[in-house]
C-alpha cells in the first residue's frame, strides 16, 4: 500500500516532448485507470512510474520517497505487460517465482508462495506447463501471478487485456477488480478502452496529447466532462456535438438553421460554443412537438437490448440510443428532445467546459 | 505454391537423389579405397567392390601417423575454439545490443571489420603477435621512451615477452577473435522482445542475471548451431596450425594427414591415406550427427 505523487513530470525523446508536465496524486489502495487514445503518453507515464523510462523533468514519489533515480526493483512496483512477457523457457511455477529467486528466497519458501499465488489465480494444475502450452487467459493470469508474488506496494497494468477476446476480457476485468479488493494495493491501469476504464476505476485519469484532461470518478467524467475531448472520448456511442453561436434568446445551431431555446448561457452573445448531448439523453418525439429539433433517420443499429438511431440533422451526424421497441423507419422524420440539464457546453476555441448550467452530477469534492 | 502430383513427386525425388549421389560418391570411393590392399588400390580403374583390408589399413594409418595424440590435439583445439567463440560472441553481442555506452558504434564497427579481415589475410601480423603477445606493448613503451626512462631510473631493462607458439592458447585464441558468431547472436538478441527485458528488470534481475537466466537459455539453439559450425571450421583449419606448431606434441590431425600421402618415389600407399582420411573425418561427423537437431532449429527458427 502506497500513495503515488507525480509532480510536473515531463518526458522528452530527443527533441520531441511526449508528456508535458503532469501533476497527479494517487491515494493509497486506490485503483486508478489512465485512459486515452494511443500516443497520448499514458504508457510512457506508467513506464516512468515503473522505472523503465527515465523521467526528463519533475518528480515521482512513492510513499513520499522520490524514486526518480531508483531502479525498478527498488521502487516496490510490479508490472503486468500487454503481451504478458512470460519467460518462454521457464515453467509457470518458475515464471511466477523468478523474482523471488532473484531476491534470494530459498526454494522451500518459494514453492510455498508460488502455491499460494497459484491457488488464488486457479493456476495450480498448470504449474509445470510452459507458457507455450497455455491459452491467452491463462498466460494473463500467470503474468498477474508474477506481479502478485512480490507483494508489491504498487501494481502497474499496461493494457493487459487488449490481447484477449471479448468474452475473456470481461471475465478478466472482474477478476482484476476482485483481486484488487483482496490485495488492496495501489493499482495503476493503462488502457484505451473506455468500457474497461469505466468498469475498473475508482478514479479515472483521461489523457490526451501528453496532458491530463480530467481526473475524477467514472461517474464524474461521464456526467461532467471537463473538455470537449473527454466528452467525445468517454461514452459509446460518442456524445453528439453541435456547433452553435450564442444569441439573445438562446442558441443558433448549425450555421443558424436551427434554434435551441435555452434559458441562460452565461456567455457573451456571439460567442462560439459546442453543445454536447449524450445519445442516451435524447428522446425521440413526434416531429410536430413544440421545441423539438427535426431530423431525418439515416440508419438503425440493433443492439438487442436497445438500438442506436443515427439521424441527419442538416448533414451533421447525430445519434440516439433508445430502448423503445417501436422505432422509426430510415428516411422518416423524427423530432428530438432533450432536457436542458443534459446539455454540455464547451468553448469552440479552447475546448474547455463552459459551466453555465447546473450540472446533473454534483460538483466533485476534490 | 505447393503442388503434389505423382509425376512431380517422382521428379523432385529424382533430383534429390542425383544430388545425393553427387555428394556422397567421393566419400564412398574413399571408403572403398580404404578397404583395398596396395595392389588393388593402384589398379586402373580401381575396383568399386570393397576389399577386405579395411581394418588393417585403419590400424596402419593410425600407427603410421600416430593419430591418437593428434586427434586429441585437434579435439582440444576445435572444442576450445567452439566454446570460446560461443562465449565471446554471446558476450559481445549482449554488450552491443543491450547497453548504450559511448563508443558503442565504434566497437560495433571494429568487430564488423574483423569479418572482412579473416585470419588468412592478416596471418603475418597475427603470427608476430602470437610469437610475442606483449610485443605491441613493448613497442608502445619503446616509442614513448618509457622503457628508456624505466631503465635509467631502476636499471632494469624492459623486454616484455610472452610467446604462444606451440601452445593450445596460441592455436585457439586467434581463431576465436572474429565476428561471425557475434552477428548471429546480435540478430537473435534483436528478436528477443523488449518486454522480456523489462519484465526481468521489474523482477529485479540485473544485467548479468538477465543474461544468464533469460538470454542464454533462450539462445541455446543458436549456441548449438554456432558451436557445431565452429567446431567443424576449427577442426578443418590447416594453414594456421601448420604455421605455429613446429613441435610434434601440438600437431593437428588434419595437418598430419600429409604424412600419410605417398611421397614421390615412395610406395603409392593410397589405401592407407584414405583410411587416415576416414579417421580424421569421423569426429566432425559425430558432432554433426549429435547436434543436428538443435543445429537446424538454431539456424532456421526462433522459438516463440
Amino acid at each position: 500500500m502506497a500513495s503515488i505523487t507525480i509532480r510536473g513530470v515531463k518526458k522528452n525523446y530527443a527533441k520531441t516532448q511526449v508528456v508535458h508536465g503532469v501533476d497527479l496524486d494517487f491515494a493509497s489502495g486506490e485503483f486508478v485507470v489512465i485512459l486515452g487514445p494511443s500516443g497520448c503518453g499514458k504508457s510512457t507515464l506508467l513506464r516512468m512510474i515503473a522505472g523503465l523510462e527515465e523521467i526528463s523533468d519533475g518528480t515521482i514519489a512513492i510513499d513520499g520517497t522520490v524514486v526518480n533515480r531508483l531502479e525498478p526493483r527498488e521502487r516496490g512496483c510490479a508490472m503486468v505487460f500487454q503481451n504478458y512477457a512470460l519467460y518462454p523457457h521457464m515453467s509457470v511455477a518458475q515464471n511466477i517465482g523468478y523474482s523471488l529467486k532473484v531476491a534470494g528466497v530459498g526454494s522451500a519458501e518459494r514453492a510455498q508462495r508460488v502455491q499460494a499465488v497459484a491457488r488464488v489465480l486457479e493456476l495450480e494444475h498448470l504449474l509445470d506447463r510452459k507458457p507455450m502450452a497455455l491459452s491467452g487467459g491463462q498466460r494473463q493470469r500467470v503474468a498477474m501471478g508474477r506481479a502478485m508474488i512480490r507483494e508489491p506496494k504498487v501494481f502497474l497494468f499496461d493494457e493487459p487485456l487488449s490481447n484477449l477476446d471479448a468474452k475473456l476480457r470481461v471475465q478478466m476485468r472482474s477478476e482484476i477488480r476482485k483481486l484488487h479488493r483482496r490485495l488492496s494495493a495501489t493499482s495503476v491501469f493503462v488502457t484505451h478502452d473506455q468500457v474497461e476504464a469505466m468498469t475498473l476505476a475508482d478514479r479515472l485519469v483521461v489523457m490526451n496529447g501528453g496532458r491530463v484532461e480530467q481526473v475524477g470518478t467514472p461517474a464524474e467524467v461521464y456526467g461532467r466532462p471537463a473538455s470537449r475531448f473527454v466528452a467525445t472520448f468517454v461514452g459509446a456511442p460518442a456524445m453528439n456535438m453541435l456547433e452553435g453561436t450564442v444569441t439573445l434568446d438562446g442558441l443558433s445551431l448549425l450555421g443558424g438553421s436551427r434554434k435551441l431555446n435555452v434559458s441562460r448561457t452565461g456567455v457573451p452573445v456571439g460567442s462560439k460554443v459546442a453543445v454536447g448531448v449524450r445519445p442516451e439523453a435524447v428522446r425521440m418525439v413526434a416531429p410536430s412537438t413544440p421545441g423539438a429539433l427535426t431530423a431525418t433517420v439515416d440508419l438503425i443499429e440493433e443492439l438487442g437490448a436497445g438500438r442506436v438511431v443515427y439521424v441527419d440533422l442538416d448533414s451533421a451526424p447525430f445519434s440516439i440510443v433508445t430502448s423503445e421497441t417501436v422505432h422509426p423507419e430510415p428516411g422518416s422524420t423524427v423530432g428530438l428532445q432533450f432536457a436542458e440539464a443534459d446539455l454540455h457546453f464547451f468553448s469552440s476555441e479552447t475546448g474547455g467546459r463552459l459551466d453555465v448550467f447546473k450540472a446533473s452530477v454534483p460538483e466533485p469534492a476534490l | 505454391m505447393v503442388e503434389r502430383t505423382p509425376i512431380l513427386n517422382f521428379f523432385t525425388h529424382l533430383i534429390l537423389f542425383v544430388g545425393f549421389v553427387f555428394c556422397v560418391a567421393p566419400f564412398v570411393i574413399v571408403a572403398i579405397a580404404a578397404s583395398h590392399n596396395l595392389k588393388d588400390v593402384n589398379d586402373v580403374p580401381m575396383s568399386l567392390l570393397p576389399g577386405s583390408d579395411f581394418w588393417v589399413n585403419i590400424k596402419t594409418a593410425w600407427t603410421t601417423a600416430d593419430l591418437g595424440p593428434k586427434l586429441l590435439n585437434s579435439f582440444i583445439m576445435a572444442f576450445g575454439v567452439a566454446a570460446g567463440k560461443v562465449i565471446i560472441s554471446a558476450l559481445t553481442a549482449f554488450s552491443i545490443v543491450y547497453f548504450r555506452y559511448p563508443g558503442r558504434m565504434l566497437m560495433f564497427w571494429l568487430i564488423f571489420i574483423t569479418l572482412m579481415l579473416p585470419l588468412e589475410v592478416r596471418i603475418v601480423p597475427t603470427y608476430a603477435v602470437v610469437a610475442n603477445v606483449l610485443e605491441p606493448y613493448q613497442a608502445i613503451l619503446d616509442l614513448t621512451g618509457l622503457s628508456w626512462l624505466i631503465e635509467k631510473v631502476s636499471g632494469v631493462q624492459v623486454s616484455l615477452s610472452l610467446g604462444l607458439l606451440n601452445s593450445y592458447s596460441g592455436l585457439i585464441l586467434p581463431l576465436v577473435a572474429t565476428a561471425t558468431g557475434t552477428f548471429l547472436y546480435r540478430q537473435f538478441f534483436l528478436t528477443v522482445p523488449d518486454e522480456l527485458t523489462e519484465a526481468a528488470r521489474m523482477d529485479g534481475a540485473g544485467a548479468l542475471r538477465f543474461f544468464v537466466d533469460i538470454l542464454l537459455p533462450l539462445s541455446r539453439n543458436n549456441m548449438a548451431a554456432l558451436g557445431t559450425i565452429m567446431f567443424l571450421w576449427a577442426w578443418n583449419q590447416y594453414l594456421w596450425p601448420l604455421l605455429i606448431t613446429t613441435d610434434q606434441s601440438h600437431a593437428m590431425a588434419v595437418t598430419e594427414l600429409k604424412q600419410l600421402i605417398p611421397n614421390v618415389g615412395g610406395a603409392p600407399e593410397w589405401h592407407i591415406a584414405m583410411a587416415g582420411t576416414l579417421i580424421v573425418m569421423l569426429p566432425p561427423l559425430i558432432v554433426v550427427v549429435l547436434m543436428q537437431r538443435w543445429f537446424v532449429r538454431g539456424l532456421i527458427a526462433t522459438e516463440k
